[in-house]
Protein backbone atom coordinates (compact mmCIF):
# COMPACT_ATOMS: atom_id res chain seq x y z
CA UNK A 1 0.00 0.00 0.00
CA UNK A 2 2.70 1.90 0.92
CA UNK A 3 4.68 1.48 -2.02
CA UNK A 4 2.11 2.38 -4.11
CA UNK A 5 1.46 5.72 -3.07
CA UNK A 6 5.24 6.10 -3.27
CA UNK A 7 4.98 5.15 -6.86
CA UNK A 8 2.01 7.21 -8.09
CA UNK A 9 3.50 10.33 -6.45
CA UNK A 10 6.37 9.63 -7.83
CA UNK A 11 4.70 9.20 -11.25
CA UNK A 12 3.07 12.81 -10.45
CA UNK A 13 6.02 14.41 -9.69
CA UNK A 14 7.55 12.77 -12.97
CA UNK A 15 4.53 14.16 -15.62
CA UNK A 16 4.45 17.41 -13.55
CA UNK A 17 8.31 17.65 -14.82
CA UNK A 18 7.76 16.84 -18.19
CA UNK A 19 4.72 19.11 -18.14
CA UNK A 20 6.56 22.63 -17.10
CA UNK A 21 9.11 21.92 -19.43
CA UNK A 22 6.87 21.15 -22.53
CA UNK A 23 4.91 24.58 -21.12
CA UNK A 24 8.14 26.53 -20.66
CA UNK A 25 8.68 25.59 -24.48
CA UNK A 26 5.18 25.69 -26.00
CA UNK A 27 3.45 28.90 -24.64
CA UNK A 28 6.44 31.45 -25.77
CA UNK A 29 5.71 30.44 -28.88
CA UNK A 30 1.42 30.49 -28.95
CA UNK A 31 1.28 34.02 -27.20
CA UNK A 32 4.02 35.86 -29.90
CA UNK A 33 1.29 33.93 -32.47
CA UNK A 34 -1.22 34.96 -31.01
CA UNK A 35 -0.23 38.37 -30.11
CA UNK A 36 0.91 38.88 -33.80
CA UNK A 37 -2.77 38.61 -34.61
CA UNK A 38 -4.07 40.81 -31.66
CA UNK A 39 -5.69 43.82 -32.31
CA UNK A 40 -4.03 46.92 -31.06
CA UNK A 41 -6.75 47.63 -28.32
CA UNK A 42 -6.63 43.79 -26.72
CA UNK A 43 -2.68 44.37 -27.15
CA UNK A 44 -2.54 47.84 -25.24
CA UNK A 45 -5.27 46.78 -22.65
CA UNK A 46 -3.88 45.07 -19.58
CA UNK A 47 -6.43 43.39 -18.43
CA UNK A 48 -6.81 41.16 -21.85
CA UNK A 49 -4.36 38.56 -20.69
CA UNK A 50 -5.96 36.48 -24.23
CA UNK A 51 -6.97 39.04 -26.28
CA UNK A 52 -10.38 38.95 -27.80
CA UNK A 53 -10.23 40.57 -30.91
CA UNK A 54 -7.52 39.19 -33.97
CA UNK A 55 -6.91 40.58 -37.09
CA UNK A 56 -4.13 40.10 -40.21
CA UNK A 57 -3.28 43.88 -40.80
CA UNK A 58 0.08 43.80 -38.76
CA UNK A 59 1.24 40.26 -40.88
CA UNK A 60 -0.16 41.84 -44.01
CA UNK A 61 1.85 45.12 -43.52
CA UNK A 62 5.42 43.34 -42.49
CA UNK A 63 4.98 41.22 -45.55
CA UNK A 64 3.49 43.81 -48.17
CA UNK A 65 4.82 47.24 -47.14
CA UNK A 66 7.85 46.31 -44.63
CA UNK A 67 9.32 44.37 -47.36
CA UNK A 68 9.10 40.47 -46.13
CA UNK A 69 7.61 39.37 -48.67
CA UNK A 70 10.82 40.26 -50.56
CA UNK A 71 12.37 38.99 -48.17
CA UNK A 72 11.00 35.35 -48.01
CA UNK A 73 11.44 35.21 -51.46
CA UNK A 74 15.52 36.47 -51.10
CA UNK A 75 15.65 33.34 -48.20
CA UNK A 76 14.31 30.75 -50.23
CA UNK A 77 16.64 31.83 -53.37
CA UNK A 78 19.40 31.56 -51.33
CA UNK A 79 18.92 28.65 -49.37
CA UNK A 80 18.03 26.61 -52.39
CA UNK A 81 21.51 27.77 -53.68
CA UNK A 82 23.21 26.93 -50.35
CA UNK A 83 21.87 22.95 -50.63
CA UNK A 84 22.55 22.87 -54.29
CA UNK A 85 26.18 24.26 -54.09
CA UNK A 86 26.86 22.85 -50.45
CA UNK A 87 25.82 19.44 -51.81
CA UNK A 88 27.34 19.27 -54.78
CA UNK A 89 31.13 20.28 -52.90
CA UNK A 90 29.76 17.92 -50.19
CA UNK A 91 28.12 14.68 -51.16
CA UNK A 92 31.76 13.42 -52.86
CA UNK A 93 33.65 14.13 -49.81
CA UNK A 94 31.10 12.73 -47.81
CA UNK A 95 31.06 9.66 -50.06
CA UNK A 96 34.75 9.41 -49.58
CA UNK A 97 34.93 9.45 -46.07
CA UNK A 98 32.29 6.49 -45.90
CA UNK A 99 33.42 4.18 -48.57
CA UNK A 100 37.61 4.57 -48.76
CA UNK A 101 40.25 3.57 -45.94
CA UNK A 102 43.07 6.19 -47.13
CA UNK A 103 45.93 7.95 -45.02
CA UNK A 104 45.33 10.83 -43.49
CA UNK A 105 41.34 10.25 -43.75
CA UNK A 106 41.11 10.84 -39.85
CA UNK A 107 43.28 14.36 -40.21
CA UNK A 108 41.07 15.35 -42.60
CA UNK A 109 37.74 14.28 -40.65
CA UNK A 110 38.74 16.03 -37.80
CA UNK A 111 40.13 19.42 -39.98
CA UNK A 112 36.45 19.61 -40.94
CA UNK A 113 35.31 19.11 -37.28
CA UNK A 114 37.78 22.06 -36.41
CA UNK A 115 36.82 24.17 -39.64
CA UNK A 116 33.07 23.75 -38.09
CA UNK A 117 34.06 25.22 -35.16
CA UNK A 118 35.64 28.33 -37.02
CA UNK A 119 32.57 31.22 -36.78
CA UNK A 120 32.45 31.54 -40.40
CA UNK A 121 29.67 33.99 -39.82
CA UNK A 122 31.73 36.80 -38.54
CA UNK A 123 34.54 36.32 -41.35
CA UNK A 124 31.80 38.12 -43.33
CA UNK A 125 32.82 41.24 -42.24
CA UNK A 126 36.59 40.92 -43.84
CA UNK A 127 34.96 38.92 -46.68
CA UNK A 128 32.99 42.07 -48.26
CA UNK A 129 35.92 43.52 -49.24
CA UNK A 130 36.37 41.08 -51.80
CA UNK A 131 32.71 40.72 -52.61
CA UNK A 132 32.98 44.61 -53.43
CA UNK A 133 35.93 43.69 -55.75
CA UNK A 134 34.06 40.46 -57.27
CA UNK A 135 30.88 43.19 -57.58
CA UNK A 136 29.36 40.22 -55.52
CA UNK A 137 27.73 42.49 -52.75
CA UNK A 138 24.70 43.13 -51.98
CA UNK A 139 23.66 39.58 -54.23
CA UNK A 140 22.00 37.12 -53.02
CA UNK A 141 24.69 34.18 -54.80
CA UNK A 142 27.08 36.14 -52.36
CA UNK A 143 25.26 35.32 -49.22
CA UNK A 144 24.47 31.73 -50.88
CA UNK A 145 27.84 31.19 -51.41
CA UNK A 146 28.86 32.16 -47.69
CA UNK A 147 26.02 30.47 -46.08
CA UNK A 148 27.54 27.62 -48.18
CA UNK A 149 30.93 27.81 -46.28
CA UNK A 150 29.08 27.52 -43.21
CA UNK A 151 26.82 24.53 -43.97
CA UNK A 152 29.13 22.54 -45.81
CA UNK A 153 31.38 20.99 -42.76
CA UNK A 154 27.63 19.73 -41.67
CA UNK A 155 26.72 18.80 -45.05
CA UNK A 156 30.06 16.47 -45.47
CA UNK A 157 29.77 14.76 -42.06
CA UNK A 158 26.17 14.00 -42.11
CA UNK A 159 26.37 12.72 -45.69
CA UNK A 160 29.66 10.40 -44.85
CA UNK A 161 27.22 9.25 -41.90
CA UNK A 162 24.49 8.68 -44.54
CA UNK A 163 26.36 7.01 -46.68
CA UNK A 164 28.46 4.87 -44.51
CA UNK A 165 24.42 3.30 -43.12
CA UNK A 166 24.35 2.24 -46.62
CA UNK A 167 26.07 -1.73 -47.06
CA UNK A 168 28.96 -1.88 -48.82
CA UNK A 169 27.44 -5.19 -50.26
CA UNK A 170 24.99 -3.47 -52.52
CA UNK A 171 27.51 -1.44 -54.22
CA UNK A 172 30.07 -4.75 -54.80
CA UNK A 173 27.43 -7.08 -55.96
CA UNK A 174 26.43 -3.40 -58.43
CA UNK A 175 30.04 -3.90 -59.53
CA UNK A 176 30.03 -7.63 -59.91
CA UNK A 177 27.54 -7.23 -62.58
CA UNK A 178 29.46 -4.71 -64.18
CA UNK A 179 28.60 -1.52 -63.28
CA UNK A 180 31.05 1.15 -62.60
CA UNK A 181 31.60 2.26 -58.91
CA UNK A 182 29.82 5.76 -60.58
CA UNK A 183 27.44 3.98 -62.20
CA UNK A 184 26.58 1.94 -58.74
CA UNK A 185 27.09 5.07 -56.92
CA UNK A 186 23.73 6.53 -59.15
CA UNK A 187 22.19 3.35 -59.01
CA UNK A 188 21.77 2.05 -55.46
CA UNK A 189 23.78 3.71 -52.90
CA UNK A 190 21.92 6.98 -54.14
CA UNK A 191 18.61 6.08 -54.27
CA UNK A 192 19.16 4.40 -50.79
CA UNK A 193 20.42 7.43 -49.31
CA UNK A 194 18.13 9.62 -50.44
CA UNK A 195 15.70 9.74 -47.48
CA UNK A 196 18.61 10.81 -44.98
CA UNK A 197 19.63 13.36 -48.26
CA UNK A 198 16.29 15.04 -47.97
CA UNK A 199 16.69 15.14 -44.24
CA UNK A 200 19.91 17.06 -44.42
CA UNK A 201 18.85 18.73 -47.36
CA UNK A 202 16.18 20.62 -44.92
CA UNK A 203 18.59 21.04 -41.91
CA UNK A 204 20.63 23.10 -44.25
CA UNK A 205 17.31 24.85 -45.72
CA UNK A 206 16.79 26.00 -42.19
CA UNK A 207 20.21 26.69 -41.19
CA UNK A 208 20.77 29.22 -44.17
CA UNK A 209 16.90 30.27 -43.82
CA UNK A 210 17.74 31.62 -39.82
CA UNK A 211 20.96 32.88 -41.14
CA UNK A 212 21.18 36.74 -40.07
CA UNK A 213 24.59 38.15 -38.90
CA UNK A 214 26.30 37.21 -42.51
CA UNK A 215 22.80 38.34 -44.58
CA UNK A 216 22.93 41.33 -42.86
CA UNK A 217 26.29 41.87 -43.62
CA UNK A 218 26.66 41.12 -46.89
CA UNK A 219 23.19 42.55 -48.64
CA UNK A 220 21.71 45.93 -48.40
CA UNK A 221 18.81 46.39 -50.78
CA UNK A 222 18.39 42.33 -51.55
CA UNK A 223 17.92 41.19 -47.64
CA UNK A 224 16.74 38.06 -46.36
CA UNK A 225 13.83 37.59 -44.44
CA UNK A 226 15.82 37.80 -40.94
CA UNK A 227 18.15 40.43 -42.19
CA UNK A 228 15.21 42.44 -43.41
CA UNK A 229 13.57 41.67 -40.09
CA UNK A 230 16.42 42.65 -37.80
CA UNK A 231 16.85 45.62 -39.94
CA UNK A 232 12.77 47.38 -39.14
CA UNK A 233 13.08 45.70 -35.79
CA UNK A 234 16.42 46.88 -34.08
CA UNK A 235 16.30 50.08 -32.71
CA UNK A 236 19.38 50.62 -32.73
CA UNK A 237 19.69 50.57 -36.46
CA UNK A 238 16.59 51.47 -37.60
CA UNK A 239 13.48 52.70 -36.43
CA UNK A 240 11.76 50.81 -33.57
CA UNK A 241 8.74 49.45 -34.40
CA UNK A 242 6.02 49.47 -32.86
CA UNK A 243 5.35 46.03 -30.73
CA UNK A 244 2.88 44.26 -32.46
CA UNK A 245 4.60 44.47 -36.24
CA UNK A 246 7.41 42.23 -33.83
CA UNK A 247 4.97 39.75 -33.25
CA UNK A 248 3.71 39.18 -36.85
CA UNK A 249 7.21 38.92 -37.71
CA UNK A 250 8.14 36.15 -35.64
CA UNK A 251 4.76 34.63 -36.60
CA UNK A 252 6.33 34.94 -40.33
CA UNK A 253 10.01 33.91 -39.27
CA UNK A 254 9.37 30.59 -37.05
CA UNK A 255 6.45 29.31 -38.66
CA UNK A 256 8.25 28.14 -41.81
CA UNK A 257 10.91 26.46 -40.44
CA UNK A 258 9.24 25.02 -37.73
CA UNK A 259 6.76 22.88 -40.73
CA UNK A 260 10.45 21.90 -42.45
CA UNK A 261 11.59 20.40 -39.02
CA UNK A 262 8.04 18.63 -39.03
CA UNK A 263 8.53 17.06 -41.55
CA UNK A 264 12.27 15.93 -40.83
CA UNK A 265 11.39 14.84 -37.10
CA UNK A 266 12.25 11.55 -37.43
CA UNK A 267 15.71 12.36 -37.73
CA UNK A 268 15.98 14.72 -35.53
CA UNK A 269 17.77 12.88 -32.47
CA UNK A 270 20.12 10.75 -34.77
CA UNK A 271 21.25 13.52 -36.67
CA UNK A 272 22.26 15.74 -34.55
CA UNK A 273 23.76 12.59 -32.63
CA UNK A 274 25.83 12.27 -35.16
CA UNK A 275 27.02 15.56 -36.28
CA UNK A 276 27.98 16.70 -33.20
CA UNK A 277 30.06 13.72 -32.00
CA UNK B 1 46.16 1.55 -59.55
CA UNK B 2 47.54 5.09 -59.08
CA UNK B 3 44.04 6.45 -59.84
CA UNK B 4 42.18 4.60 -57.17
CA UNK B 5 43.98 5.67 -54.79
CA UNK B 6 43.62 9.36 -55.99
CA UNK B 7 39.98 9.03 -56.12
CA UNK B 8 39.49 9.89 -52.31
CA UNK B 9 41.47 12.84 -52.00
CA UNK B 10 40.06 14.01 -55.16
CA UNK B 11 36.64 13.42 -53.98
CA UNK B 12 37.53 15.41 -50.81
CA UNK B 13 39.58 18.12 -52.37
CA UNK B 14 36.55 20.46 -53.77
CA UNK B 15 35.14 21.10 -50.70
CA UNK B 16 37.99 21.10 -48.47
CA UNK B 17 39.82 24.02 -50.86
CA UNK B 18 35.89 25.56 -50.35
CA UNK B 19 36.06 25.65 -46.89
CA UNK B 20 40.25 26.72 -46.67
CA UNK B 21 39.26 29.78 -48.77
CA UNK B 22 36.45 30.56 -46.69
CA UNK B 23 38.50 30.87 -44.05
CA UNK B 24 41.92 31.36 -45.00
CA UNK B 25 41.01 34.61 -47.37
CA UNK B 26 39.00 36.35 -44.86
CA UNK B 27 41.36 35.73 -41.91
CA UNK B 28 43.91 37.44 -44.30
CA UNK B 29 42.01 39.99 -45.29
CA UNK B 30 41.27 40.52 -41.87
CA UNK B 31 44.68 40.73 -40.61
CA UNK B 32 45.72 42.92 -43.49
CA UNK B 33 42.72 45.40 -42.36
CA UNK B 34 43.86 45.34 -38.72
CA UNK B 35 47.36 45.88 -38.34
CA UNK B 36 48.02 48.08 -41.57
CA UNK B 37 47.40 51.88 -42.34
CA UNK B 38 48.12 52.81 -46.21
CA UNK B 39 50.09 49.87 -46.88
CA UNK B 40 53.24 49.59 -43.70
CA UNK B 41 52.32 47.98 -40.72
CA UNK B 42 50.48 49.84 -38.16
CA UNK B 43 48.72 49.46 -34.99
CA UNK B 44 46.63 52.71 -34.67
CA UNK B 45 43.27 50.55 -35.33
CA UNK B 46 44.05 48.42 -32.46
CA UNK B 47 44.36 51.80 -30.81
CA UNK B 48 40.98 53.06 -32.24
CA UNK B 49 39.53 50.01 -30.78
CA UNK B 50 41.15 49.27 -27.45
CA UNK B 51 40.48 53.06 -26.71
CA UNK B 52 36.93 52.86 -27.52
CA UNK B 53 34.17 53.37 -25.07
CA UNK B 54 32.46 49.83 -25.95
CA UNK B 55 35.47 47.67 -26.89
CA UNK B 56 36.11 46.50 -22.91
CA UNK B 57 31.98 46.45 -22.19
CA UNK B 58 31.81 44.26 -25.61
CA UNK B 59 33.99 42.04 -24.54
CA UNK B 60 33.39 41.42 -21.26
CA UNK B 61 29.41 41.18 -22.11
CA UNK B 62 30.26 38.43 -24.52
CA UNK B 63 32.02 36.27 -21.60
CA UNK B 64 29.41 37.13 -19.09
CA UNK B 65 26.61 35.48 -21.50
CA UNK B 66 28.46 32.77 -21.96
CA UNK B 67 29.28 32.34 -18.07
CA UNK B 68 25.16 33.05 -17.37
CA UNK B 69 23.58 31.31 -20.11
CA UNK B 70 25.86 27.53 -19.86
CA UNK B 71 25.91 25.99 -17.07
CA UNK B 72 22.03 26.78 -16.96
CA UNK B 73 20.99 25.20 -20.89
CA UNK B 74 23.86 22.13 -19.55
CA UNK B 75 22.01 21.59 -16.14
CA UNK B 76 18.08 22.15 -17.68
CA UNK B 77 19.43 20.01 -20.49
CA UNK B 78 20.56 16.69 -18.32
CA UNK B 79 17.78 17.19 -16.26
CA UNK B 80 15.44 16.67 -19.62
CA UNK B 81 17.53 14.00 -21.16
CA UNK B 82 17.35 11.68 -18.02
CA UNK B 83 13.78 12.24 -17.84
CA UNK B 84 13.09 11.82 -21.17
CA UNK B 85 15.06 8.53 -21.77
CA UNK B 86 12.82 6.50 -20.04
CA UNK B 87 9.59 4.79 -22.03
CA UNK B 88 6.49 6.68 -20.64
CA UNK B 89 3.22 7.63 -22.83
CA UNK B 90 3.78 10.72 -24.87
CA UNK B 91 7.18 10.35 -24.74
CA UNK B 92 7.93 11.16 -28.74
CA UNK B 93 5.75 14.11 -28.32
CA UNK B 94 7.52 15.79 -25.18
CA UNK B 95 10.73 15.49 -27.46
CA UNK B 96 9.21 17.10 -30.18
CA UNK B 97 8.43 19.88 -27.97
CA UNK B 98 11.48 20.27 -26.77
CA UNK B 99 13.27 20.46 -29.57
CA UNK B 100 11.43 22.98 -31.65
CA UNK B 101 13.13 25.54 -30.41
CA UNK B 102 16.12 24.36 -33.26
CA UNK B 103 14.54 25.51 -35.78
CA UNK B 104 13.74 28.72 -34.41
CA UNK B 105 16.37 31.53 -35.21
CA UNK B 106 17.89 33.69 -32.33
CA UNK B 107 16.33 37.29 -33.86
CA UNK B 108 12.75 35.25 -33.83
CA UNK B 109 13.57 34.27 -30.45
CA UNK B 110 14.31 37.22 -29.08
CA UNK B 111 10.76 38.73 -30.26
CA UNK B 112 9.27 35.95 -29.34
CA UNK B 113 10.62 36.76 -25.98
CA UNK B 114 9.45 40.44 -26.28
CA UNK B 115 6.10 39.63 -26.68
CA UNK B 116 6.28 37.63 -22.66
CA UNK B 117 8.27 40.52 -21.21
CA UNK B 118 7.27 43.50 -22.84
CA UNK B 119 5.33 45.86 -20.66
CA UNK B 120 2.29 44.72 -22.23
CA UNK B 121 3.73 41.26 -22.29
CA UNK B 122 1.87 38.30 -21.57
CA UNK B 123 4.01 37.51 -18.16
CA UNK B 124 3.35 41.42 -17.01
CA UNK B 125 0.25 40.93 -17.69
CA UNK B 126 -0.66 37.98 -15.89
CA UNK B 127 1.20 39.06 -12.96
CA UNK B 128 -1.07 42.08 -12.91
CA UNK B 129 -3.85 40.17 -13.10
CA UNK B 130 -3.37 37.72 -9.85
CA UNK B 131 -2.57 40.99 -7.67
CA UNK B 132 1.47 40.00 -7.55
CA UNK B 133 2.26 43.52 -9.35
CA UNK B 134 0.47 46.67 -9.67
CA UNK B 135 2.65 48.09 -12.48
CA UNK B 136 4.40 46.25 -15.09
CA UNK B 137 8.02 45.60 -15.04
CA UNK B 138 10.03 47.19 -17.51
CA UNK B 139 12.61 44.90 -19.10
CA UNK B 140 13.27 46.85 -21.74
CA UNK B 141 15.55 50.18 -21.98
CA UNK B 142 19.00 51.52 -21.06
CA UNK B 143 17.79 52.47 -17.70
CA UNK B 144 17.32 48.49 -16.76
CA UNK B 145 20.23 47.19 -18.74
CA UNK B 146 20.78 44.73 -15.62
CA UNK B 147 17.12 43.34 -16.59
CA UNK B 148 17.59 43.68 -20.37
CA UNK B 149 20.49 41.02 -19.64
CA UNK B 150 18.11 38.63 -17.91
CA UNK B 151 15.89 38.57 -20.76
CA UNK B 152 18.34 38.19 -23.53
CA UNK B 153 19.47 35.00 -20.81
CA UNK B 154 15.90 33.75 -20.40
CA UNK B 155 15.44 34.08 -24.45
CA UNK B 156 18.96 32.65 -25.05
CA UNK B 157 18.55 29.13 -22.41
CA UNK B 158 14.66 28.93 -23.91
CA UNK B 159 15.94 28.71 -27.53
CA UNK B 160 19.24 26.74 -27.42
CA UNK B 161 19.03 24.48 -24.42
CA UNK B 162 17.41 22.34 -27.14
CA UNK B 163 20.95 21.30 -29.16
CA UNK B 164 22.30 20.60 -25.89
CA UNK B 165 19.09 18.47 -24.86
CA UNK B 166 19.46 16.70 -28.36
CA UNK B 167 23.20 15.91 -27.75
CA UNK B 168 23.34 14.52 -24.47
CA UNK B 169 19.85 12.51 -25.18
CA UNK B 170 21.67 11.11 -28.26
CA UNK B 171 24.81 10.18 -25.38
CA UNK B 172 22.21 8.70 -23.12
CA UNK B 173 20.93 6.22 -26.10
CA UNK B 174 24.89 5.02 -26.74
CA UNK B 175 25.00 3.97 -23.28
CA UNK B 176 24.54 0.16 -23.67
CA UNK B 177 21.49 -0.93 -21.35
CA UNK B 178 23.93 -3.54 -20.07
CA UNK B 179 25.86 -1.85 -18.14
CA UNK B 180 23.27 -0.24 -16.19
CA UNK B 181 21.20 -3.28 -15.98
CA UNK B 182 24.39 -4.92 -14.46
CA UNK B 183 24.56 -2.42 -11.58
CA UNK B 184 21.23 -3.02 -11.09
CA UNK B 185 21.46 -6.58 -10.32
CA UNK B 186 24.22 -5.41 -8.02
CA UNK B 187 22.28 -3.45 -6.60
CA UNK B 188 23.38 0.09 -6.98
CA UNK B 189 20.57 2.59 -6.09
CA UNK B 190 19.54 5.29 -8.95
CA UNK B 191 21.91 7.69 -7.68
CA UNK B 192 24.94 5.60 -7.74
CA UNK B 193 24.22 4.38 -11.33
CA UNK B 194 24.06 8.18 -12.27
CA UNK B 195 27.32 8.61 -10.48
CA UNK B 196 29.41 6.21 -11.16
CA UNK B 197 28.13 4.65 -14.90
CA UNK B 198 25.66 7.35 -16.85
CA UNK B 199 27.99 10.52 -15.81
CA UNK B 200 31.49 9.00 -17.05
CA UNK B 201 29.71 7.74 -20.02
CA UNK B 202 28.02 10.92 -20.84
CA UNK B 203 30.99 13.20 -20.92
CA UNK B 204 32.53 13.01 -24.03
CA UNK B 205 28.61 14.30 -24.85
CA UNK B 206 28.85 16.91 -22.35
CA UNK B 207 32.33 18.46 -23.80
CA UNK B 208 31.12 18.55 -27.19
CA UNK B 209 27.47 20.07 -26.13
CA UNK B 210 29.62 22.68 -23.67
CA UNK B 211 31.96 23.60 -26.54
CA UNK B 212 29.79 23.90 -29.63
CA UNK B 213 27.53 26.42 -27.01
CA UNK B 214 30.26 28.27 -26.26
CA UNK B 215 31.86 28.91 -29.66
CA UNK B 216 28.24 30.07 -30.81
CA UNK B 217 27.83 32.33 -27.17
CA UNK B 218 31.17 34.31 -28.83
CA UNK B 219 29.44 35.16 -31.76
CA UNK B 220 25.89 36.12 -29.95
CA UNK B 221 24.04 38.52 -31.73
CA UNK B 222 20.97 38.44 -33.06
CA UNK B 223 18.86 38.22 -29.72
CA UNK B 224 20.94 40.92 -28.40
CA UNK B 225 20.39 43.30 -31.03
CA UNK B 226 16.63 42.95 -31.15
CA UNK B 227 16.12 43.00 -27.29
CA UNK B 228 19.08 45.31 -26.13
CA UNK B 229 20.54 46.90 -29.37
CA UNK B 230 24.20 48.95 -28.03
CA UNK B 231 22.47 49.18 -24.36
CA UNK B 232 24.49 45.91 -23.74
CA UNK B 233 27.36 45.32 -26.85
CA UNK B 234 28.68 42.45 -27.62
CA UNK B 235 31.41 41.83 -29.96
CA UNK B 236 29.63 40.58 -32.74
CA UNK B 237 27.27 43.32 -32.35
CA UNK B 238 29.44 45.90 -32.03
CA UNK B 239 31.69 44.59 -35.32
CA UNK B 240 28.69 44.62 -36.98
CA UNK B 241 28.01 48.17 -36.08
CA UNK B 242 31.34 49.87 -36.80
CA UNK B 243 31.35 47.94 -40.10
CA UNK B 244 27.49 48.98 -41.53
CA UNK B 245 27.15 52.51 -39.48
CA UNK B 246 30.70 53.67 -39.13
CA UNK B 247 32.07 51.59 -42.13
CA UNK B 248 35.09 51.45 -40.07
CA UNK B 249 36.88 48.02 -41.79
CA UNK B 250 40.12 47.99 -39.62
CA UNK B 251 38.14 48.06 -35.95
CA UNK B 252 35.26 45.29 -37.22
CA UNK B 253 38.24 43.26 -38.69
CA UNK B 254 39.20 42.96 -35.01
CA UNK B 255 36.32 42.36 -33.85
CA UNK B 256 36.18 39.42 -35.94
CA UNK B 257 39.48 38.38 -35.22
CA UNK B 258 38.83 38.49 -31.62
CA UNK B 259 35.62 36.07 -32.00
CA UNK B 260 37.97 34.13 -34.07
CA UNK B 261 40.46 34.06 -31.66
CA UNK B 262 38.45 32.95 -28.54
CA UNK B 263 36.81 30.57 -30.87
CA UNK B 264 40.08 28.56 -32.14
CA UNK B 265 41.06 28.41 -28.31
CA UNK B 266 38.00 27.10 -27.01
CA UNK B 267 38.08 25.02 -30.86
CA UNK B 268 41.50 23.25 -29.97
CA UNK B 269 40.42 22.45 -26.12
CA UNK B 270 37.58 20.65 -28.17
CA UNK B 271 39.91 18.51 -30.58
CA UNK B 272 41.70 17.42 -27.88
CA UNK B 273 38.88 16.32 -26.39
CA UNK B 274 37.53 14.43 -29.31
CA UNK B 275 41.26 12.66 -29.76
CA UNK B 276 41.23 11.58 -26.35
CA UNK B 277 37.58 9.99 -26.79
CA UNK B 278 38.80 8.59 -30.20
CA UNK B 279 41.95 6.68 -28.29
CA UNK B 280 38.98 6.02 -26.21
CA UNK B 281 37.30 3.85 -28.07
CA UNK B 282 40.35 2.30 -29.53
CA UNK B 283 41.39 0.98 -25.98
Amino acid sequence: MKDETVYTLKKIGFYTVIFTAVAWILIPIIVSFLYGFTSKADYYDPHMVIPHHYTTEYVRVILFTLGAWDGIKNSTIVATLTIIISFILGIPAGYSIAKFVFPGKDTIKLSIIALRMFPIPVMAIPLIILYIRLHLADTLLGVALAHTAMALPFVVLITSSIFSGVSKEYEEAAMVFGLTRLGSFLKITLPLALPGLAAAAMFTFVMSWNEVFVASVLTLTHRTLPAQILSIMAGSSGGAAPDYYKFAAAFIMTLPAMLFIFFARKYLVTMWGITLK
Amino acid sequence: MERKSLLPYLLILPAFAYLLFFVGYPLLQALYLAFTQNGAFSLDTVRRTINDYYFWSAFKDTLAFAAVIIPIQLFLAIVFALLLNKAFKGKDLAIYALVIPLTISDVAGGLIWYSMLSPYGFVNKVLMNIGLISHPIYFFGYQFRSREFLAIVMAEVWRATSIVFIIILAGLQMISKEYIEAAEVFGASYWTRLRRIVFPMLKPSIQSALIIRTLFAMQIFGVVWILAGRDLPVLAGEGFYQLTVIKDYGVASIYALIIAGLSILFGAVYVKFLKAEYLEVMR
